[in-house]
């Protein structure tokens, strides 16, 4: 058999081609994809266990894990609910804000990371691993020692500062990816078009980086609005929407 | 170039990485070293802390702690080894026989993150719960004792990590397997080399990066995880972090819990750096 056919029957069919036996091609066709199939059920799960609890008729009084009918009163019920409207508007103001400083802080130092060698680069790549690397409780515990020993009383503020320090190294590390083919050559061109080096910034590099930071960005918010541990340590008094959902049941 | 140009350029890439590098400098790394500060104090809440160096703290906690130290690195350990084994064969099948479906499959494997980490762990408390819609329907067809419970057991939580913690683990290790090249694969079949020979001797020793990154991923965060602990495990199975949450939010002894978040932290990033050492740190980052 040609190497090129043998190419084609593996687009098609996968590795192996026409070698493999039965028990393979049964492995491959049915065994591989339902197993697959259940696990994602199994990740989905909890999603409609969810959706499905919002509908059960209990009282009020305390959560309820059996089931008890069919109704709609949560949902009406859902914006009167003590707490969990100054909740939500907490978490997205907080992811907001943080976002915003995120994105611009973690940009900055993917720009110098993607186009720069100098000296300090290892550090700087040492501090964002070892920020994604570190356990959220510690993160979590070390911020809260630091206001502690400060003084500084915990609110909204804290968690914003919070939020920032944890999305800064995703921010940089995604952006930085996505810059990976970046071509330096159009920024000589602009450059060599009379454009000085803001104007290049601006009007060619920004724009063709920008699908990162966009990604850097989304993925920043996503954080922020679901972050739960460190939050939990920095928040004071202020609840945000995890922690609202955390204190109810 | 002109030397204004040229120095320009060498402050450059210090001059973007700083105002980052000082949020992380003094809300990153400076807390750190403070929570060992923090640590040696001895007080309480209402007279205020003082600075004694007193290190008896250390064994005290682990000592007090030494349970919950264990179960910690037991239940991490114990749900990245289950994630992995259940995510393989899925991100396999997903990198090689994915075809067109590709994109929705890794869809639906972050879906889950759509919704709350808090909210999933808690509607598997509901799944979970002695009355609740699975278990109680499996009693009242007596499908299952009416004794049975899964909630509060070691079980439950070492399941709810490897649950909330598995897309870490799949998706570096379809990233890892997406990226075999696949003529490498063709040659082992055509050398004659039998399926399975080509899974352990080709594809599974390609794919180790992805392995060695999942784990990562999923380790450090179960590890520190007190969430899961708090709603599956009850009182029994707690784990450090509930430990370090307690000390710190419910009791002011902060002291108390920055000495075992310092003992965590230097356990873990002790294990992060001798992992990434012995791998590279590049093709872990390379993941994250």
């Amino acid at each position: 058999m040609s190497i090129v056919a043998t190419r084609d029957a593996s687009l098609v069919e996968g590795w192996g081609g026409p070698k493999q036996t039965r028990k393979q091609r049964r492995l491959r066709r049915f065994v591989l994809p339902i197993y697959s199939a259940l696990v994602i059920l199994y990740l989905l799960t909890p999603i409609f266990i969810i959706v499905l609890y919002g509908f059960n008729q209990t009282s009020p009084k305390k959560v309820a894990f059996r089931w008890g009918g069919f109704t709609l009163r949560w949902y009406r019920k859902a914006f009167v609910l003590s707490g969990l409207t100054a909740a939500f508007k907490n978490s997205l103001m907080i992811a907001a804000i943080s976002t915003i400083i995120a994105t611009i802080l973690g940009t900055l130092v993917a720009l110098a990371l993607f186009r720069y060698r100098y000296r300090g680069k290892g550090a700087t790549e040492g501090i964002l691993f070892a920020n994604i690397a570190a356990p959220e409780i510690v993160l979590g515990a070390s911020l809260l020692s630091l206001f502690v020993l400060f003084g500084v009383p915990r609110g909204i503020r804290t968690i914003i500062i919070a939020h920032v320090m944890f999305n800064i190294a995703y921010v940089a590390v995604t952006v930085r990816a996505r810059m990976a083919g970046f071509d330096r050559a159009i920024e000589e061109a602009a450059q060599d078009l009379g454009a000085n080096p803001l104007q290049t910034f601006i009007r060619v590099t920004l724009p063709l980086i920008f699908p990162g930071i966009l990604a850097g960005a989304l993925l920043a918010f996503a954080l922020s609005i679901d972050d739960f541990i460190i939050t939990n340590f920095v928040s004071g008094a202020v609840e945000t929407f995890p922690i609202w959902v955390y204190g109810a049941v | 170039m002109s030397g204004n140009d040229r120095l320009g350029r060498r402050a450059a890439p210090y001059l973007l990485t700083m105002p980052g590098m000082l949020w992380l400098v003094a809300f990153f790394l400076a807390p750190l070293v403070l929570m060992v500060t923090l640590s040696t104090q001895t007080g309480n809440l209402l007279d205020g802390f003082r600075q004694t160096w007193h290190f008896g703290i250390y064994p005290q906690v682990i000592w007090q702690y030494q349970h919950q130290f264990l179960r910690s690195f037991e239940y991490g350990g114990a749900a990245t080894i289950i994630a992995l084994v259940v995510s393989y064969p899925l991100a396999y099948w997903i990198a090689f026989h994915g075809g067109r479906r590709k994109t929705t499959l890794l869809f639906l494997l972050i879906l889950p993150f759509f919704v709350s980490f808090v909210i999933r762990t808690l509607a598997w408390q509901f799944i979970l719960a002695d009355d609740g819609i699975v278990l109680g329907a499996l009693k009242r067809w007596h499908l299952l004792p009416s004794g049975y419970h899964a909630l509060a057991t070691s079980t439950a939580v070492i399941s709810g990590l490897a649950y909330n913690f598995l897309p870490f683990m799949a998706l570096p290790l379809y990233v890892s397997l997406e990226r075999i090249d696949r003529s490498v694969v063709e040659a082992a079949g055509d050398l004659y080399a039998s399926g399975r020979d080509v899974f352990l001797r080709v594809i599974l020793p390609l794919s180790l990066p992805g392995v060695f990154a999942g784990g990562l991923l999923t380790f450090v965060p179960a590890t520190g995880d007190y969430v899961n602990a708090d709603v599956l495990g009850g009182t029994r199975n707690n784990m450090v972090g509930n430990a370090i949450q307690r000390e710190y939010l419910e009791f002011f002894h902060y002291p108390a819990g920055a000495a075992m978040s310092t003992i965590l932290m230097v356990l873990l990033l002790v294990g992060i750096f001798a992992y990434a050492r012995a791998l590279g740190t590049r093709s872990i980052q390379e993941y994250v």
